[in-house]
């Protein structure tokens, strides 16, 4: 069918300064100012946001689902990386 | 995410119905037990799709046409705080709407289909919405009911199985606590007004109780998608389950504002702590889904028109970004 629809745009909100901005949902729009317009107006209408970011959803990169395993398998075999790992004698403090 | 772009590179095609295997739907199925969500790309039963672009885009269209019934006070509010109150809460069920289409969006179904869908009368909202508003005392009983009948059946889906679904749904009921409880205070307000106050809160229970009580579907025994979806835990609890549900709370409800509610047969069963009640009229919910409510073709027409005469405004939106764009290119 004829797709007149406007673009597609993703939406992240700082709800308070000091966290950072989080996914909200998606809003269409016929250019980012718009973008950022309707995106205020459907997902801040309560003073959920002190800074809203806006990006084409066609200009996201995602890794692909079906490749979790392989993608993330790099960090599994590495639990040297967490500070578990290592044996320190309990008399020893503050480490 | 909630992007698009993805699933068009062949997931469509790979989540074709014929193309599952046993594996794939075991699989499937073990995530749904241990509660893991399912987020957009990742693989689904073809059939679990489907069931979600129906309900989800039912539940947009019921939150966009939902603004009509009241919508029709909005000029007529009783004072300036009330009406403020009244176009704060229509733009929230715009606000919905537009939460449960970007949802909906994400398992690949574009708006400018489930637009088309609604418009052409083939895809179905709320039938309460087909009821209407002919007092000021409505507006009380559609927050206070309606809204009260849509929050037993919306904080459940708040852990429905798919991921975007449920977070638009937590964002819902958030919001949802002040429509049911403007409403009920503006029944409160009524009840302690003059006698035709009162007796117009009553008229309006009277006519919003059982349309109320058949939001929440036909019968179990009826419900034609409720097995499918209970294991998929896209729903958690039956039809029966959140219709009693509301009537056990709504109850002592209406008896503080000092209203009786139209129904000769409620009583408490004091062995279960339940209230029983009188068979639900389901031929006139037949006749109201299949198109024949007293509002049907009212809100349609009012729907398309609105439709047509915004088409302009996204033209012009859309040539004036595209000169802009050719400006700075």
């Amino acid at each position: 069918m004829d797709r007149n629809e406007w673009p597609l745009y993703e939406v992240f909100i700082r709800s308070k300064s000091g966290l950072s901005h989080r996914h909200a949902g998606s809003v269409h729009a016929a250019d980012d100012e718009m973008a950022l317009s309707n995106a205020r107006d459907t997902y801040t209408r309560r003073n959920e946001g002190v800074s809203i970011w806006v990006v084409r959803s066609d200009r996201i990169i995602a890794s692909d689902p079906d490749e979790t395993a392989a993608f993330f398998d790099p960090a599994k075999d590495k639990i040297y990386r967490h500070p578990t790992f290592y044996e320190i004698p309990d008399e020893v403090e503050n480490l | 995410m909630y992007t698009q772009g993805l699933d068009q590179a062949g997931r469509d095609a790979a989540g074709a119905a014929g193309e599952e295997t046993a594996e794939q739907l075991d699989a499937f199925q073990a995530r749904i037990d241990a509660e893991e969500k399912i987020e957009a790309k990742d693989w689904m039963p073809e059939a679990y799709r489907r069931t979600l672009v129906r309900q989800i885009s039912q539940h947009a269209h019921s939150e966009i046409i939902g603004m009509q019934p009241e919508g029709n006070w909005l000029t007529r509010a009783p004072t300036l705080k009330r009406k403020a109150i009244l176009l704060a809460k229509v733009q929230d069920e715009a606000g919905h709407g537009l939460y449960l289409y970007s949802a909906a969006e994400t398992l690949g179904v574009s708006r400018d289909q489930m637009v088309a869908d609604l418009l052409s009368g083939k895809a179905k909202y709320s039938s309460i919405f087909n009821y209407p508003t002919l007092t000021w005392a409505d507006i009380g009983a559609i927050g206070w009911l309606v809204d009260g009948a849509a929050i037993m059946n919306q904080i459940p889906l708040c852990r429905c199985s798919y991921g975007p679904y449920a977070r638009a749904m937590i964002r819902i009921c958030k919001e949802e606590s002040f429509h049911q409880r403007q409403g009920f205070e503006i029944m409160l307000t009524l009840c302690g007004g003059t006698d035709e106050q009162k007796a117009m809160a009553q008229d309006a229970l009277n006519r919003f109780w059982w349309p109320s009580l058949m939001m929440f579907g036909p019968n179990d025994a009826a419900s034609k998608h409720s097995a499918q979806s209970m294991k998929w835990k896209i729903k958690r609890f039956s039809n029966d389950e959140l219709r009693q549900k509301f009537i056990d709370v709504t109850v002592a409800q209406a008896e503080f504002l000092g209203l009786t509610i139209p129904d000769d047969g409620l009583r408490l069963d004091e062995e279960s702590g339940h209230y029983e009640h009188s068979d639900i009229d389901w031929e006139e919910f037949f006749e109201v889904i299949a198109g024949n409510g007293p509002c049907n073709r009212q809100r349609m027409a009012k729907r398309r028109k609105a439709h047509d005469d915004g088409a302009w405004v996204r033209e012009a939106a859309r040539a004036y970004a595209e000169k802009k764009a050719a400006k700075a290119a």
